[in-house]
């Protein structure tokens, strides 16, 4: 098979505005037959969802949460980019588009990021009108602040909420075609499997939470909006329940996988203090910009910080970035503070830490002034340690957090599977090797909002849909599959649970295939991997039963489909032999440590096939050209 | 630390519930009251047992899905936080906690603590919107709006959906949930063509489902994670009275 | 009138009716204070029975008086309506409650409050306002049934507790009101609670020291 990513003609500012012209149109009495299946309600979900039912079509949109307003994205803190250049420093489309290709080192399809950069502004306008609050100014206008390293303000923001209200503006535009019988919401679904009938996407099959009863949809199209898979390295920033299952259900099924290995690993986080800990939390990126990191230059020291005196002190980041200092981007931030942890020079209980301090700002510019700008960061510091960090520098140490890599899809987001389209963070997206801050949140709105609902109506117009119904065999059969499968596991009855397991799983991947990968070590976890999913299937225990809302039984589905992706993300970050953006593979780095890109060799979407074996994938390259911005290399020295 | 856990468990919607003893022992107080629960369930997942249900998600109090009624308290004895935001250190050490789910009949216990609240997303779909297609939205700045009101607005806006109002209000009344929806979009321009319409209809929607009437106890505000101030309840019985006399 | 039975079906509606009626009582209670304070003159009840004897016989008074029952009735009846839907929402209920950690005693007994107020008012009326109206005859003075009453303990003291709970009703009554009419802001919400003194403590007190005075002074 042959990629096609159907980029358009043209010249890259025109690319959209011609696609749109040249593709199919359904018209517009006749939308109202087809019925098009959404699954997550997150800002990518619930926005198409709402859109698509908008223009006339019957959406049936799905998730596990009891209720669309509680995805994920929710959780976004920082804020949502926009090129409007309100503050007339210079911000354009095209400055935003160069700063996510260079942003994502030189690895995303150029027409989509443009594209991207397009809309964005849009989805402000739209949010506005939802009555989104973003901060204000005094005069009324909205503010923007700076964001993510980059050198404009261009961030929307409403507090530290804005994935929040976001999610909330385009659920009330969800429930509104809810509430005119547009959309038919189910919620405590979870897909578990994607079908396809003469090569179509065609439906999936659900298991009910609550009652867990499994149930076929049919539609006309599928959307999977089901958001990232980072929680493979289980202690994550992400919420508890994401998982990948549709997307591997979906690539089991035929859709490529591309670029899994481009996983973001996020430098402020509160470190793990006990096993008990259930996940990372995320502390906003904005403390780097008042905040001093640090370690003790002696290693192992147990000094109470107030104790270990200035010139005891590495200041590495100011150390070795003497422009950037501490604001260097996330991924050097994190590889920076592991390898001083790996070292020995970490700090706290479980040396996996390093110092974030205030106290030269707290005497410049007084604790009230810290107070007003950081106060709730500081307090929810407070909630999880206990500690007062006006008094006694935070603890930091990097945390998995996003997923760049997702589902292949072309410039329509269609998969490679007909009528299947992958939309947010489920996609291998346009953030290349690295996403920059606020800038998933504008891609997740900007694919539901504004780009879906044109390209889906070009698959619908041009295809030739079979009529199909939940009793066809394709159905029938994925049904008792997954009931054999779930009877399988609720029989093994052994000793761990399936969250131990996970814990040993995420590891090897932070400890193989994390913020710095090397050959022999991503060997090693090739081996690990399945080792691992052999003593799931041994030694799990899931109690209770299969007719009955099942926490353990939920978790455990979803574990098996971590060691699935875990593999591949590690075969991936294996082939890719460069560094590129969130991607460092330690033999290929500049004499400082610095990423090593290899264009020549890689400047491609590596796209995975799986094959029905279960243990080999097929590679397939997209090219990456780069017309418009020259790939070079990136420096905060 | 260690305590005794005494917990609702019930198995399905039409079952019967009771309370079971439980022992959490060598709890950290820097653990969370979930991931108390956590350590709990593994126990029990180890033997075999069916672990307790909560609701729960994002673990860092914003997504709304979790919800413990604690020792009388919703989401606990300290003020402004999330049960998952909770943490084991505000309790005394062999302390007996009684756990209960939030108790309302508009929101039926699913299984043990988890309780189903899509009460709340009926309300919203009522009317807690704004009616804008996507795509038909004037420039962002076109419409100044003060800071002032912004900032009212999001304070009304941080609402989680949580359900303590409705668990800790002596009426399970919704009002606090209601107010914060139609009081954000009544301070905004954007929510102004349809701010009479919206406000009937999610108080409509609200006694259909079942929940109470407020009589001003403001309890609500108490245990709102958010701190949604009840003055927005007095912003919404002004919309209702402006939508009825104007 | 759809729309009537729908305002009274909704419970903000509801809410406001309560609301309304119980602010026209207080203010229904300010005149009766003024009123009553006569009594207090030393003139051995002649102010006083003037003015009680003249009142029933203007027209307009009678028509109030209607209203005032109305108004009563409306309270009464709407609030114990509310009081008894809210009953029946909570279904199972919790085995260990903390209310008083999180609202004031006053709120939540507002029905018990207002049930001992209307027992007081039956008795209040038996006494003096059908008294008054249907077995005075020539030389009825209101102001010596007053002092016979209120010079029997029993009644005094009766009368003690009612106005006791009575402010009670009012210490939340009043500002709740201004939350119900959608008055209530931070800006206000003080300002509220001070002029709230006022009609909670004075009124009640105002009344109660009228038994007091025929308690204490014979
Ligand atoms: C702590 C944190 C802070 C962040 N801050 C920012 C920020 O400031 N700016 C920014 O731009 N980005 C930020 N991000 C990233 C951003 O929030 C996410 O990338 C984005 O929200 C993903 O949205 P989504 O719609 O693709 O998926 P999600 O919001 O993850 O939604 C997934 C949906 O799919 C459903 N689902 C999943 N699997 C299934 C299944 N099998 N069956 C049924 N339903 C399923 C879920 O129920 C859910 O509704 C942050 C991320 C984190 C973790
Ligand atoms: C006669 C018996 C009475 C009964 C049974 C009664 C009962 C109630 C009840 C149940 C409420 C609702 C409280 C709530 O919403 O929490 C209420 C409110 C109120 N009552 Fe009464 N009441 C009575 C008499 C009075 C009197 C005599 C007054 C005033 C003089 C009064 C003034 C008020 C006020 C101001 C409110 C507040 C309304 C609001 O919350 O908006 N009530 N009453
Ligand atoms: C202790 C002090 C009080 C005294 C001395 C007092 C006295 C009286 C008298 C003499 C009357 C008859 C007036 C007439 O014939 O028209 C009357 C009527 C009435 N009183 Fe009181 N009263 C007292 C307190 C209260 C209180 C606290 C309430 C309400 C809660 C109340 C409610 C009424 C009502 C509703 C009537 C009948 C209406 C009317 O005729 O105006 N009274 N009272
Ligand atoms: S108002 Fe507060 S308590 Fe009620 S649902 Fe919203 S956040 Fe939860
Ligand atoms: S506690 Fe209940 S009574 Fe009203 S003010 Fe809050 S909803
Ligand atoms: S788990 Fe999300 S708010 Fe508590």
């Amino acid at each position: 098979m042959v990629l096609n990513s159907k980029i358009p003609e043209g010249p890259i500012q025109q690319k959209w505005d011609n696609h749109r012209f040249n593709i199919k149109l359904v018209n517009a009495a006749n939308k109202r037959k087809y019925t098009i299946i959404v699954v997550g309600t997150g800002l990518a979900g619930s926005s198409a969802a709402a859109s698509l039912a908008e223009l006339g079509y019957n959406v049936i949109s799905l998730c596990y949460h009891e209720s669309p307003r509680r995805a994920h994205s929710i959780a976004a803190q920082g804020g949502i980019n926009a090129p409007k250049n309100y503050k007339n420093d210079g911000d354009s489309i095209w400055r935003l588009f160069y700063d996510t290709v260079k942003g994502g080192d030189y690895r995303a399809r150029e027409a989509n990021v443009y594209r991207l950069a397009q809309v964005s502004g849009n989805i402000i306008d739209q949010c506005v009108a939802q009555g989104v609050p973003f901060a204000r100014e005094y005069g009324g206008l909205l503010d923007n602040r700076s964001f993510g390293g980059a050198q404009v303000s261009r961030t929307f923001y409403a507090r530290g909420q804005t994935g929040q209200q976001l999610l909330l503006g385009a659920y009330g535009a969800l429930s509104r075609q809810i509430n005119a019988g547009k959309v038919k919401f189910f919620g405590r679904r979870e897909m578990l499997d994607l079908i396809v009938i003469d090569g179509q996407a065609r439906g999936i099959v659900t298991r009910h939470l609550e009652t867990g009863q499994l149930e076929s949809f049919v539609g006309d199209a599928v959307v999977l909006a089901t958001g990232g898979y980072a929680n493979t390295f289980y202690y994550t920033t992400m919420a508890k329940h994401s998982n990948c299952t549709a997307i591997w259900k979906a690539h089991k099924k035929g859709a490529f996988f591309a670029n899994p290995c481009f996983t973001q690993i996020h430098p402020t986080c509160i470190p793990l203090s006990s096993e008990y800990q259930s996940k990372l939390t995320l502390m906003s990126e904005s403390l780097r910009n008042d905040g001093r990191i640090w370690v003790p230059k002696k290693t192992g020291d147990t000094r109470s910080p107030k104790d270990i005196p200035e010139d005891e002190r590495d200041y590495y980041l100011e150390r070795l970035y003497p422009s950037f200092g501490n604001l260097v981007p996330r991924d050097v931030a994190s590889r920076r503070a592991k390898e001083m942890c790996d070292k020995g020079f970490g700090v706290g209980p479980t040396k996996l830490a390093v110092y974030l301090d205030f106290a030269d700002t707290i005497k410049r510019n007084g604790k009230a002034w810290v107070e007003e700008k950081y106060g709730n960061l500081f307090d929810m510091y407070y909630q999880i340690t206990g500690e007062d960090a006006y008094q006694t520098p935070m603890r930091i140490y990097p945390a998995a957090h996003y997923t760049m890599g997702g589902l292949w899809v072309d410039y329509n987001l269609m998969s490679t599977i007909p009528g299947l389209y992958v939309i947010g963070e489920a996609n291998f997206s346009d953030h290349g090797a690295n996403r920059l801050g606020a800038s998933a949140l504008m891609q997740g709105l900007a694919d539901g909002y504004f780009i879906i609902p044109y390209t889906i109506g070009d698959y619908l117009a041009s295809s030739k849909l079979q009529k199909v119904k939940t009793d066809h065999p394709a159905f029938k059969e994925s049904e008792k599959n997954i009931q054999d499968f779930i009877k399988r596991l609720l029989s093994i009855k052994g000793k761990q649970t399936s969250d131990e397991i996970h814990k040993k799983l995420g590891k090897v991947m932070y400890d193989y295939c994390g913020l710095a990968r090397n050959e022999s070590g991503l060997k090693k976890a090739l081996e690990l991997i399945p080792q691992l999913r052999d003593e799931f299937f041994k030694d799990v225990n899931v109690p209770g039963t299969d007719n009955n809302l099942n926490p353990e039984l939920e978790k455990a589905i979803r574990v098996i489909d971590f060691f699935g992706i875990a593999e591949l993300i590690v075969r991936d970050a294996l082939h890719r032999e460069e560094s590129c953006g969130a991607h460092l593979r330690e033999e290929y780095q500049t004499q400082d440590g610095e990423a090593l890109r290899n264009d020549e060799k890689f400047s491609y979407v590596a796209a995975w096939e799986y094959k029905d074996d279960g243990t080999s994938w097929e590679l397939h390259k997209e090219p990456l050209i780069f017309e418009n911005v020259k790939p070079s290399t990136r420096s905060y020295k | 630390m260690n305590f005794t856990l005494k917990i609702w468990r019930q198995h399905n919607r039409n079952s019967k519930g009771k309370f079971v003893e439980y022992k959490a022992a060598n709890i950290s107080p820097d653990m969370s009251f979930l991931e108390m629960l956590d350590a709990v369930n593994r126990d029990l997942a180890k033997k075999g047992e069916d672990v307790i249900a909560f609701d729960h998600d994002c673990r860092e109090g914003i997504c709304g899905s979790c919800g413990l009624y604690i020792n009388g308290r919703a989401h606990g004895p300290q003020r402004g936080v999330t049960t998952c935001e909770l943490r084991m250190r505000h309790f005394q050490d062999g302390e007996t906690l009684v756990i209960e789910p939030w108790r309302a009949k508009s929101f039926p216990v699913i299984k043990d603590l988890i309780v189903d609240r899509t009460a709340f997303d009926r309300i919203i779909q009522a009317g807690g919107y704004v009616s804008v297609d996507t795509g038909s939205a004037p420039e962002a700045s076109s419409i100044p709006v003060p800071k002032e009101k912004a900032e009212e607005a999001m304070d009304a806006a941080a609402c989680i959906g949580c359900g303590a109002c409705v668990a800790a209000c002596k009426n399970s009344s919704a009002m606090l949930f209601i107010s914060a929806k139609v009081s954000q979009l009544a301070l905004l321009p954007q929510g102004n063509a349809e701010r009479k319409i919206r406000v009937q209809k999610m108080v409509e929607q609200m006694d259909k489902e079942g929940f109470g009437h407020c009589s001003n106890t403001y309890a609500c505000e108490q245990e709102c994670p958010k701190k949604i101030s009840v003055t927005h309840i007095a912003r919404l019985n002004r919309e209702f009275i402006k939508s009825i006399i104007c | 009138m759809r729309t009537l039975v729908q305002f009274y079906n909704s419970s903000v509606g509801k809410k406001l009716i309560v609301g309304l009626t119980g602010f026209l009582l207080i203010s229904f209670l300010v005149i009766h204070l003024f009123g009553n304070l006569l009594i207090l003159r030393n003139d051995g009840g002649k102010a006083f029975d003037a003015y009680a004897e003249v009142l029933p016989q203007i027209l307009i008074i009678r028509i109030i008086e209607v209203g005032l029952f109305l108004i009563f009735l409306i309270h009464i009846i709407t609030a114990a309506y509310t009081w008894l839907l809210n009953k029946q929402t909570r279904g199972q209920n919790y085995k260990v409650r903390k209310p008083g950690q999180t609202s004031q005693l006053t709120s939540r007994t507002m029905f018990l409050s207002g049930s001992i107020i209307f027992i007081f008012l039956v008795v209040h009326m038996r006494q003096f306002w059908y008294n008054s109206r249907y077995e005075a005859g020539e030389h009825y003075s209101m102001y010596e049934v007053i002092k016979a009453t209120f010079s029997e303990p029993a009644y005094g003291i009766f009368y003690l507790i009612a106005m006791f709970l009575l402010g009670f009703h009012l210490r939340h009554g009043f500002q709740s009101a201004f939350q119900t009419f959608g008055l209530n802001d931070e800006k206000y919400s003080s300002i509220i609670e001070w002029c709230g003194v006022i009609f909670w403590l004075l009124i009640p007190l105002g009344f109660a020291v009228m038994p007091l005075y025929f308690l204490l002074k014979f």
